[in-house]
């Protein structure tokens, strides 16, 4: 079953000439309109994404993928485009305020690349994963302790830690308690940014392993936006590749990594490997 | 530029007295009734109205300066005088007393310009402007009570942007509100903001208050009389209309708490059921007096004197505890509820 489907989704930072996308792209080789200096961070991107799938989104810095997973998490607004959401009928990108927050505090669960964008480090490490809870209308005090004590345990963090303010809290520690925040309302839709950016490897590792668990018991629909191909090769199930703010290249992940197609995705993963 | 009013034509004085008594006449006579000028009033009238018309809504109007500092209550006067006329009955109370240097000030301030009678039983009032506290007495549907606000919003608390509340409060959004409560539970056990505890306004709008006690806060809750609040340095005020629903926030099993004071009393009338002020003594022993002062005193002539003395029937609460005939819920009775829960949830 389609979770969500996306097509020629745009997003232009600046105010466009009108011509912007034409003038930018691999052509040009760059993403910042030479005419009005507006940059095209996405242009025409069109995916969908299954019930329990993971798509990676790769790419350089600069290329539009975390611009697009803000704009799939409803934290930033589109340019244009049309995202079809199976928990909201109707173009998600106009939904009025009321059904964008509805949305965002229970149907669709983000973790940001920076940690303050997605947390408040001066509350404590429950207090964050209860706003989720109490953004969705949660009043019962004792079932949202014992809903955050169940989220801890999932995401691997001590529950004696569960009261400390969460600037107290190691850097994956900060990143667990932004997917327990994420899963907090078994959301239809997880967006992760760069999800082990700033992790060194070991820790990487058990949060990739952990949310790699997390995501084969609640079958959730992800999406995963990542530099690091590792990350990619380890979560996704299927792969795009972006550059300039457009999808140069689509499919199953073990495909793109064996066999890219595009000149650009073979020179990406030649140079990781 | 000369000032007629001024000091200067009055040569012929012969003590300091007269010269005193010269400037205070010729000091007022240029003044306009009740200080402000008449666009000022409409102004703030039409600040007032517009702040019934939306329950708990914070309005803007032109604040204007005041012969009082910022913070001082520029905000309430400007309210208070706006609303005088020379038919009148005034009160003004300081954290519960009416002879503070404050209170006397700007009960002077109303008589000399307004011409009003001034009280300090706040059942003869018509206006009462206060500052951090609700009288003890319940107020009637003829009576307006006048707060004065240092802080207008109560999402400061957690967001000091007031672009991004002024949105939160558009959109009903308070969930940063409700977090900032669970940490406090978390800390504490229960709800102890001291002052300033939130209150949700006929179910719309997030109001701070004032710093009252929590002790007054349900004093809001469909109450008959109307009740002002004005910030003079924020130029914002904001109203609480008769017989409207103010509800404090707080978790379905952690009940919005007032100031509990173990069974003390009211050193010199005795009262265990009004918000006491602990005081700490010289060798170390803590003592407690009425906070609202006038009430105190009739109770020292009359310790049985209810709270709605003055209105028929015994319907009237106001505040917790009220009249003997009036039920409240005390701690034992929340503590009855607790276990009730508790036992239901482990029948689910």
């Amino acid at each position: 079953m389609t979770v969500l489907s996306v097509s020629n989704l745009s997003k232009i930072y600046g105010q466009s000439c009108g011509d912007c996308v034409e003038h930018t792209g691999s052509p040009v080789g760059g993403n910042q309109c030479p005419v009005c200096d507006s940059v095209v961070a996405c242009a025409d991107v069109d995916f969908e994404l299954h019930d329990g799938e993971v798509l990676g989104i790769v790419g350089e810095s600069g290329s539009g993928k975390s611009s697009l997973a803000e704009m799939l998490a409803l934290e930033s607004d589109a340019t244009a485009g049309d995202v079809r959401y199976d928990a909201y009928g109707g173009n998600l990108l106009s939904a009025d305020y009321r059904a964008r927050h509805e949305l965002r505090n229970e149907h669709i669960g983000m973790v940001h690349q920076h940690v303050q964008d997605g947390l408040e480090l001066s509350f404590s490490g429950g207090g964050n994963v209860a706003e989720k809870l109490l953004a969705a209308g949660w009043r019962h005090y004792g079932d949202i302790r014992e809903r955050v004590e169940s989220l801890f345990r999932e995401t691997e963090i001590s529950v004696s830690r569960m009261d400390d303010a969460t600037e107290t809290y190691s850097g994956g520690m900060q990143r667990r308690v932004q997917i327990a925040k994420a899963i907090a309302n078994d959301p239809g839709l997880v967006v992760l940014d760069e999800p082990t950016t700033g992790l060194d490897v070991s820790v990487q590792a058990r949060v990739l392993d952990m949310f790699r668990r997390l995501q084969r018991e609640q079958n959730v629909a992800t999406v995963v936006v990542s530099h690091d191909l590792d990350v990619i090769r380890l979560l996704a199930d299927r792969t795009l590749v972006m550059r300039h703010g457009r999808v140069i290249e689509t499919g199953l992940t073990d495909r793109i990594m064996e066999d890219p197609h595009h000149e650009y995705t073979q020179t990406l993963i030649n140079s990781v490997l | 530029m000369t000032d007629e009013r001024a000091v200067g034509p009055v040569t012929d004085a012969e003590s300091v007295e007269d010269l005193l008594d010269g400037v205070r006449d010729e000091g007022l006579a240029g003044y306009n009734y009740a200080y402000l000028d008449e666009h000022t009033k409409r102004e703030v009238r039409r600040g007032v109205l517009k702040a019934i018309a939306l329950p708990g809504h914070q309005v803007p109007f032109a604040s204007r300066e005041m012969p009082l500092a910022r913070g001082w209550g520029t905000g309430g006067i400007q309210a208070s005088l706006s609303l005088l006329g020379p038919e009148d009955t005034f009160k003004v109370i300081d954290q519960g007393s009416d002879e503070s240097v404050n209170a006397a000030n700007i009960r002077r301030l109303a008589t000399r310009t307004a011409d009003v009678e001034t009280t300090t039983d706040a059942t003869e009032a018509s206006v009462i402007q206060t500052r951090h506290r609700i009288p003890e007495e319940v107020l009637d549907d003829e009576q307006i009570l006048v707060l004065q606000v240092p802080i207008t919003d109560p999402l400061r608390r957690v967001d000091g942007s007031d672009d991004a509340n002024r949105q939160r409060h558009a959109h009903g959004n308070y969930s940063k509100m409700w977090v900032a409560l669970y940490e406090n539970v978390v800390e504490y056990g229960e709800i102890k903001l001291s002052s300033r505890y939130p209150v949700l306004v006929d179910d719309r709008y997030l109001m701070d208050p004032s710093p009252i006690p929590r002790w007054d806060v349900s004093k809001l809750d469909d109450a008959d009389n109307l009740f002002l609040f004005a910030a003079g340095r924020e130029a914002r005020m904001y109203a609480v209309p008769p017989h409207t629903d103010v509800e404090p926030l707080a978790f379905d099993d952690r009940q919005f708490q007032v100031e509990r004071f173990s069974e003390q009393a009211c050193e010199y009338c005795s009262s265990e059921d009004t918000f006491l002020t602990e005081v700490e003594t010289d060798d170390g022993n803590r003592r407690y007096a009425c906070n609202d002062t006038a009430f105190c005193e009739k109770r020292q002539t009359d310790s049985e004197l209810s709270k709605a003395h003055h209105r028929e029937g015994t319907d009237h609460a106001w505040g917790p505890p009220t009249d003997p005939n009036v039920p409240y819920e005390t701690d034992g009775d929340r503590e009855e509820h607790r276990t009730a829960d508790a036992s239901r949830g482990e029948e689910e």
